[in-house]
């Protein structure tokens, strides 16, 4: 692994992040301030003891957090591609013997690392946090983990981040300022969110099952938009056509 | 040969950036590209450095030939490149930097340990080592940027404007430097339009825009376009020395009181002829000096040729 050179480049993109402020604030600050919301919220929701509503109601909220994993990784994909642009980064970077391929892994794993870690630990202070609350309004066992979150943080959010990272990688490599990608990037919350008006209608039921085939759909679209993005990659347009 | 192309052109829809660019570079050379800026300078490099691909034409770097993936990854293991932009990590020290680069090329731990070391001492950066890029001189960005195209001691060093920007104190440091890598027989492919330092450092030189006018050693340039001149101070100019010379069968004979100026080829064979015929003559000669005209004079006139 320490060899393998997409990592090499995934580490020094890291240890780029983790030197700018804004990226770190809203990676790791914003999942944080969420959970703190969310269990607040169950707190109010439990206030007359347990709602008859508590299995969709939690487990909408634990979609959310998929949700917040399309979200967060679209600045750093972003920032990766962009910023290396703006700062003149990527000829240098692209005259060593790495691929295409080396260069968006490298950049893709470095998106992913950070916002997923900061995903499943929100969700998790969710979780214990909303087991504690119930346990207290006098629930007799814990509601989480339970098998629906557990496809939701463990597959789907997973997945959903790699595509949102995907999305990235290919706005960034057609516009030429971090705020344009990031937007682009940004949009691809909006089919994630149509699911979750969808539950909350009654139209879409949050099960073992429906979530596998939702995370599979997901899943053929990252590797779909994995060559689509090796492919937008261009080097040679990178370097002529970006000022 | 660590560098040759044949009619190497490459177009960017209706604009043709380089045209039919044939040149050879031998091992060890430091070749010089000189032209003005849209020349077509940085295009060529960038080919080379299989970073944008050709239109037409053929080359050669090492003993890989431009054109496939295969071959680009092949040359960009053995090339080193100083783009004109230095493009460092500026939230990264400068060992990061240099380190991050040695891991690309497949440098091992100890490898990496040793290069980095090596080059920040040589480039009197070792103090700064721990020092975000960021808050680095222009000068001790570019010797940075030097320092990262060289850990993976490449065989050929691309340099595109390695000077440009630079205060004429760090200017100096980049050229005594590549004067150092001469020195280590390191074969360097140097873009420029600074005549002094392509005189200065350069084995030879290409004048390039968009075609290339003219190629040789900056002497066989400054030869190329007026040839030389020999000088003659005489005592006294009298009608017998120049029908002395005239005898000789002398080129061109320009007479400015008693300055005569003659135009040469072989001054070493000439001149002793010509001081002969005006002793001879019962003229006095004060002094004898050659002259020729300067590397810009023939770079100017090369450039202003191509534009017409």
């Amino acid at each position: 692994m320490t060899d393998w050179i997409p990592w090499k480049i995934a580490r020094k993109e890291l240890k780029v992040i983790s030197r700018k402020r804004s990226i770190i604030f809203y990676n790791v600050g914003l999942p944080l301030i969420v959970a703190v919301a969310f269990s607040l919220e169950v707190k109010n929701l439990t206030t007359s003891g347990i709602p008859p509503n508590l299995s969709q109601a939690a487990e909408s909220i634990i979609y959310l957090f998929v949700i917040l994993a399309t979200v967060l990784p679209s600045t750093i994909a972003a920032y990766s591609i962009v910023g290396e642009k703006i700062e003149k980064t990527l000829e240098p970077l692209l005259a060593t013997p790495t691929t295409d391929g080396e260069i968006l892994l490298g950049k893709g794993i470095a998106a992913f690392i950070l916002p997923i870690l900061s995903t499943w630990i929100a969700a998790s202070i969710f979780m214990a946090a909303t087991d504690y609350i119930l346990r207290s309004a006098g629930l007799s066992y814990n509601y989480f983990p339970n098998w629906n979150a557990g496809v939701m943080l463990l597959l789907l959010a997973p997945l959903a981040s790699v595509l949102s990272i995907e999305i990235a990688v290919i706005a960034s490599s057609r516009v030429t300022d971090v705020r344009g990608a990031n937007q682009i990037a940004g949009l691809m919350f909006i089919p994630f969110v149509v699911v979750f008006f969808l539950e909350t209608q009654g139209i879409f039921t949050f099960n073992v099952g429906s979530l596998m085939i939702f995370a599979l759909a997901v899943l053929i679209l990252d590797a779909g938009l994995f060559f689509v993005s090796k492919s937008t990659f261009n080097r040679e347009e990178i370097l002529t056509k970006w000022k | 040969m660590m560098v040759e192309t044949e009619n190497l052109t490459r177009k960017f829809g209706s604009l043709t950036a380089v045209d039919n660019l044939t040149l050879r570079v031998e091992k060890g050379e430091i070749f010089g590209l000189l032209g003005p800026n849209g020349a077509g300078k940085t295009t060529t490099v960038r080919m080379l450095c299989c970073l944008i691909s050709k239109t037409s034409g053929a080359a050669r770097v090492g003993d890989f030939e431009i054109g496939s993936e295969e071959n680009a990854l092949k040359i960009r293991k053995i090339i080193g490149v100083v783009p004109d932009n230095v493009g460092l990590y500026e939230s990264l020290t400068a060992y990061e930097n240099l380190d991050y680069y040695g891991t690309l090329y497949r440098r091992t731990d100890a490898q990496r340990k040793e290069a980095n070391e090596y080059f920040l001492k040589l480039l009197g950066l070792w103090e700064k080592r721990d020092v975000l890029a960021g808050t680095f001189s222009k000068g001790m960005k570019q010797k940075l940027a030097i320092a990262r195209a060289l850990v993976h001691d490449p065989e050929i060093l691309f340099m595109d404007e390695p000077t440009a920007n630079l205060d004429p104190e760090a200017a100096k440091t980049v050229r005594e430097f590549i004067l150092d890598l001469k020195r280590q027989k390191k074969t360097i492919f140097l873009n420029t339009h600074n005549l002094d330092e392509a005189q200065r450092v350069c084995d030879r030189i290409g004048i390039l825009n968009t075609k290339l006018m003219a190629v040789g050693t900056p002497d066989e340039l400054e030869r190329s376009v007026h040839g030389r001149k020999t000088v003659i101070q005489l005592q006294q100019v009298t009608d017998e020395v120049l029908n002395s010379l005239k005898k000789l069968g002398v080129r061109s004979l320009a007479r400015e009181g008693n300055k005569l100026t003659v135009d040469v080829a072989n001054p070493e064979e000439e001149n002793p002829d010509m001081v002969d015929a005006i002793v001879a003559a019962g003229g006095r000669v004060e002094t004898v000096t050659v002259t020729s005209s300067s590397l810009e004079e023939a770079y100017l006139k090369l450039v202003r040729e191509s534009e017409q």
